[in-house]
């Protein structure tokens, strides 16, 4: 049970200004989003129209602490079919994005976000692979591209996960 | 931009872990007239973390796009995840609405020597072949046609959706340009249930339990079709549906063996090129295409 005095009435206004979040209070919880969604379908517990009840009732902790908001594998079956144009995958965007300035960044996005800072690729291409390429006369790639350190370092994602706030 | 020659755009996971679809797409474009060029300093698209920092996963993916541009060149893309996040960031600079952004964006790529106006477009490989090359023209070139081979296409999320950002290329919800891609190489495609479901790879290092659900959901109903093989062009649902074939093994006890081609695998096939050295196709898979099991 969620008491009225707990919710953050603001909450739907702040998740607005968000990245991705611009159409959130458009939903009038149809649920075609549920019903098209390949995650839901395999997991119950991953229902968007409800994460999306909960983003505009005001449930802020609940909503940014919870893993359900990782859960979307991002297909934009629901973005595609949604009659109110909310732009669900999107505001799943913007719940990430506001959970890791809240300092709830999971561990696995933290070792993607190593993995570009140390080599500019998610996955490592390492002398193995560059030898398959000359063998098959394919240009060789470089083991490391430095620009996206450079970049994610100016765009200031570090201070994002170390809890930028909400700016 | 001039015709015919792109920047080819490889992204974090088809050099690693997808060396056959590189191989095989590098040879039918070869083939077919179509002029890829090399760009050592591409890096990764930035998709993998749009749910961590907004303006970092769009700066990364403009300072691809800015180094395309650079050289007057659009991209052909090959994995549909990094197909879709350059395209949306070239949209985001075609947006008049969205001039904030783009200042903002560019203010972060200036101090690398980098700055994207917007001109340099991306496509997907596959759709580079409907809309240059034109199925006509890859059916005059296949002299080795696929016949009786029965195909079940996976067509991914993000090489159609959203629609908004593809320009009309292909329907969302019902596609059919793979399966006239696979119609040319004289295979046949097979429609089945749920063919658009999602191949779950986008949540896998979150939870790898409910993707590995997916993908058996969809094996299940590529089997019951009695499908020979599945076709898809993007490198992580390759993952998904081939690599994750041995963990479905190990848990449920179940063997699927339903083999997975890259298409230009199959296209170059039907174009005559060498199996193994130029596409990459292992002995036991060639059999399948070739009917000859």
């Amino acid at each position: 049970m969620i008491k009225d005095t707990e919710l953050d009435k603001n909450f739907k206004n702040e998740f607005a200004e968000e990245h991705g979040g611009e159409n959130i209070k458009r939903c009038f919880t149809c649920g075609t989003c549920s019903v098209v969604c390949p995650v839901f379908d395999q997991e119950e517990s991953f229902d968007p129209r409800k994460i999306i009840r909960m983003i505009v009732l005001g449930m802020r902790e609940e909503v940014l602490k919870s893993e359900m908001i990782w859960l979307c594998s991002g297909c934009y079956s629901c973005y595609e079919l949604c009659p109110r144009d909310v732009k669900i995958t999107n505001v799943f965007s913007a719940a990430r994005n506001l959970a890791v300035k809240e300092g709830h960044t999971p561990p696995a996005m933290r070792t993607s976000v190593d993995f570009l800072n140390k080599q500019g690729r998610l996955l490592e291409v390492s002398d193995f692979e560059n030898t398959v390429r000359e063998k098959n006369e394919i240009p060789t790639l470089d083991l490391t591209v430095p620009r996206v350190k450079e970049i994610l370092k100016k765009a200031g994602i570090q201070e994002a996960m170390d809890g930028g706030g909400s700016e | 931009m001039s015709e015919k020659k792109y920047a080819i755009y490889l992204g974090c996971t088809v050099p690693v872990r997808a060396f056959n679809y590189e191989l095989s797409m590098r040879k039918v474009s070869a083939k077919l007239g179509i002029e890829l060029v090399d760009i050592p300093e591409f890096g990764c698209c930035g998709y993998p973390i749009e749910g961590v920092h907004y303006d970092s996963s769009m700066s990364i993916a403009a300072m691809n796009l800015a180094l395309a541009e650079k050289q007057g060149l659009d991209i052909i893309a090959l994995c549909s995840a990094c197909t879709g996040h350059l395209t949306k960031v070239q949209k985001l600079f075609e947006n008049p609405d969205k001039v904030k952004d783009q200042e903002r964006i560019n203010s972060i790529l200036k101090d690398s020597g980098l700055q994207y106006t917007g001109k340099s477009k991306v496509r997907h490989f596959a759709r580079v072949l409907i809309e240059d090359i034109g199925l006509d023209r890859l059916k005059e070139a296949v002299i080795q046609p696929l016949e009786g081979v029965r195909i079940a296409p996976h067509y991914g999320c993000h090489y159609v959706k959203p629609s908004s950002i593809f320009d009309g290329f292909d329907d969302p919800i019902h596609p059919e340009t793979l399966d006239l891609l696979i119609e040319a190489t004289g295979a046949t495609y097979l429609d089945y249930q749920n063919r658009m479901q999602c191949c779950g790879g986008g949540i896998l290092a979150i939870n790898e339990e409910t993707p590995i659900k997916m993908v058996k959901a969809k094996l299940d109903n590529v089997q019951k079709v009695e499908a020979d093989a599945m076709t898809l062009i993007c490198p992580f649902c390759n993952i998904m549906y081939d690599e994750m074939q041995k963990a479905i093994k190990e848990k449920y006890e179940i063997d699927y063996n339903i083999p997975v081609f890259f298409y230009p695998q199959l296209l170059g096939l039907a174009m005559g090129l060498e199996p193994k050295k130029d596409l990459g196709i292992r002995k036991k898979q060639l059999a399948v295409l070739l009917k000859t099991e």
